[in-house]
């Protein structure tokens, strides 16, 4: 990772957008208010969307313009408190116990509190997250939140609502410099709506046509004009079928980036049929979209597009 | 442009707090807390045109995705023209023009919550109307059925039938370790704190292991015609289930899929059914299981089916157009769910055979298949449950007809 300068924040929405243009990030307006507001306001983000839209990759974007570090947490079943925000290191507390034993100390209180201090302290994202750091706070992603049980999210209240946790052995450790909070979810179950309270919202959707072109004009230099267009018009004909899955802009991304290392300069039926695993992940979308229907979708998009020039 | 950069700061105050209320009204939980965030937030974006004041409300306001919807048609109405309140007085004169084209999602609920009272007379003629269709039951049926009081000895019946109850697959193993006296790992935490009070002299082992959990629940119940003796007894079960277990959701299908799990949350049971019977159009009407899973299938699987979740299916089976689509959705169902039980009050027949195409397409997909023998009593709907082995396997039935 390169180790940009501090930046101060940006003070309006306007430049807000700007700094994640920056790092070829193209958000629209909505999005560019959220992200001020929470800058602005100290509070934590909440993402939601389909996977693919390029949730995660805004905390990695804020943290990069920003000159921040980046600490990130990604939540999975079962998550609990030893990964997540603090454990102590066993095997150092029972050789020091050890050792006091040698010395003959018996003084249990001064033992204790000696075994228990920050030097056996093992520091997870959380409780980084919350330590004062020369370039600013850093930027905490807490990644599919949906992945992990109400239990945590309970938790989660308290370091959101006041930027402290509490280690029962030491005490309550506070951030001087609140960190800036990304949370993203895929929604396959619903947060409950005491966190969501603490949080600014925001439904990242899939971006219009002329802002997807400019993502992929952004994100893969090599490919040609005439196909990143084909490429996208037909991408966003795909999200009207009546598919399990339609397909996000990493997608989009993947199959650009497919097609120009194919060499190839013009979309085809045959090309797109043998691509099409890059788009779609399931197998009966891709079942609909065998035979004569990627032709006739690719003619529509071709008048399309020769109409709009 | 908005009046309120002309007007005083207390203005702009008034004109949140009275739109805060309009969301409410709408549906949109709003507390008092987020009004002050709203402020502090407009403060804060220095809001220069209309499109930065519509997000910066809508980034405090809209905790939902669905919700976003309720937020734009409030918007629109509150902030169209000058003072709300001249633009309440243009809505509610009859001569007010009709909008020309189709009214978006959502326009009902925001104008029935802004001005609730006023089209009732209109929305009577419209009943009428679509009573008249009442007869063809393959249509769609916009019918609110009306649900009768529940007597008390019925709450009392069913919350204890309650307390018997015991879901199969009562509990799933989580990834979370708890402590745990026979458990398999040693905790290490409490082990050394356990220690350091006899001065680490020598180490008392405490255990740890997994904890156990009740797994979602999902139940799929049909409202359709010839299901409709059934459905009131089922959704007070459904409502007993919603208040004693934390992750249950309940959705409605007739021709379509409802989600009432929020509905199904009223503490008391008949104000939970009313609530549910508000936002359900289809009642008693036909019914396409296939087009309803596909739609359960598409919007909600993803969302409702995850860490191991039950499906209770709640249907006859009796499917107009048993086809493809039927095997092919009932089959998506079943993989994505730890297990599905099929409850289908027709097997209290004493001759039942599964001969009907839509039941014959989906036996073969689902785990549990189990009758519910009496009609009212909510008892023998726990004991179907509880019932395992035989009655409960959906090969067997496949072999009888076979």
């Amino acid at each position: 990772m390169n180790k940009p300068s501090p930046r101060p924040l940006p003070t309006s929405i306007g430049s807000t957008v700007d700094l994640l243009a920056e790092a070829e990030y193209l958000a629209d307006r909505s999005l560019g208010t959220v992200l001020f507001l929470a800058l602005k306001m100290g509070r934590p983000i909440f993402l939601e969307g389909e996977a693919g839209v390029g949730k995660t990759e805004i905390a990695k974007v804020l943290s990069s313009t920003l000159g921040r570090r980046l600490i990130r947490l990604q939540c999975y079943e079962g998550l609990d408190i030893a990964a997540a925000v603090y454990e102590w290191n066993y095997a150092a507390q029972m050789i020091a116990i050890r050792v006091a034993e040698a010395e003959g100390e018996h003084d249990r209180a001064r033992l204790e509190h000696d075994v228990f201090s920050e030097r056996f302290l093992i520091k997870r994202p959380l409780l980084q997250a919350l330590e004062p750091d020369t370039a600013g706070a850093p930027v905490l992603l807490i990644d599919e939140i949906d992945r992990t049980d109400e239990a945590f999210e309970a938790y989660l209240l308290e370091v959101l609502a006041d930027f402290q946790v509490t280690i029962p052995e030491m005490g309550t450790v506070k951030a001087t410099q609140p960190p800036i909070v990304v949370i993203t979810s895929n929604r396959t179950r619903e947060v409950h709506d005491a966190l969501k309270r603490r949080c600014l919202y925001h439904w990242v959707g899939y971006p219009t046509a002329e802002r997807e072109l400019a993502i992929v004009r952004a994100k893969v230099p090599g490919v040609s004009k005439k196909l990143s267009e084909q490429v996208v018009a037909f991408v966003q004909a795909l999200r009207k079928e009546d598919l399990f899955k339609s397909p996000g802009v990493a997608e989009t991304l993947d199959w650009a980036g497919a097609l120009s290392e194919l060499d190839v300069v013009a979309l085809d039926p045959a090309t797109v049929s043998d691509t099409l695993g890059v788009l779609l992940k399931y197998q009966d979308d891709i079942a609909r979209l065998e035979g004569s229907k990627v032709k006739g979708m690719l003619d529509e998009m071709k008048s399309d597009l020769r109409a709009a020039e | 442009m908005l009046e309120h950069k002309q007007d005083q700061p207390g203005r702009l105050a008034e004109n949140i707090v009275y739109f805060a209320r309009a969301l409410r009204a709408a549906g949109i939980p709003v507390g008092p807390g987020a009004v002050l965030d709203a402020l502090e937030a407009v403060k804060a974006a220095g809001v220069g045109t209309r499109d930065d004041f519509y997000w910066t409300l809508h980034a405090v306001f809209v905790k939902r995705h669905e919700h976003s919807v309720l937020f734009d048609q409030a918007f629109r109405i509150f902030f169209r023209r000058r003072g709300y309140i001249d633009q309440l007085m243009a809505m509610m004169l009859p001569q007010a023009p009709a909008e020309p084209h189709a009214p978006q999602a959502g326009a009902t609920r925001v104008h029935e919550a802004l001005f609730s009272g006023l089209d009732d007379k209109l929305k009577k003629e419209r009943e009428i109307e679509l009573d008249a269709r009442m007869t063809v039951s393959d249509r769609e049926i916009l019918q609110h059925k009306d649900f009768a009081q529940m007597t008390a000895a019925e709450i009392a019946k069913a919350k204890e039938a309650m307390k018997k109850l015991v879901m199969p697959l009562a509990e799933v193993r989580t990834r979370r370790l708890a402590p745990n006296a026979h458990g398999h790992l040693i905790d290490i935490r409490r082990t050394l704190r356990a220690s350091m009070k006899g001065g680490g002299d020598f180490i008392d082992l405490r255990f740890i292991g997994p904890k156990t959990r009740p797994p979602p629940i999902v139940a799929l119940l049909d409202i359709s015609g010839s299901m409709s003796q059934y459905s009131r007894i089922f959704l007070h079960f459904l409502h007993a289930l919603t208040d004693t277990r934390r992750r249950v959701s309940t959705f409605l299908f007739g021709t379509r899929l409802t989600n009432v799990t929020r509905a199904l949350r009223e503490r008391d049971p008949d104000d939970a059914l009313a609530a549910c019977s508000a936002c359900v159009a289809d009642w008693s009407g036909g019914t396409r299981i296939a087009s309803s899973l596909r739609a359960f299938n598409k919007q909600w699987a993803r969302r409702v089916l995850s860490q191991g979740a039950i499906v209770l299916l709640i249907t006859d089976g009796l499917e107009r157009d048993a086809d493809d689509t039927l095997a092919f959705e009932i089959d998506r169902l079943h993989r994505s769910c730890r297990s599905l039980i099929w409850l289908n009050p027709l097997l209290r027949f004493e001759g039942f055979e599964a001969r009907a195409r839509g039941i014959k397409t989906m036996l073969p997909h689902v785990d549990e298949f189990r009758p519910i023998h009496s009609l009212e009593s909510i008892a023998a709907l726990v004991a179907g449950l509880q019932r395992g082995g035989g009655a409960g396997d959906p090969k067997a039935w496949m072999r009888k007809v076979a």
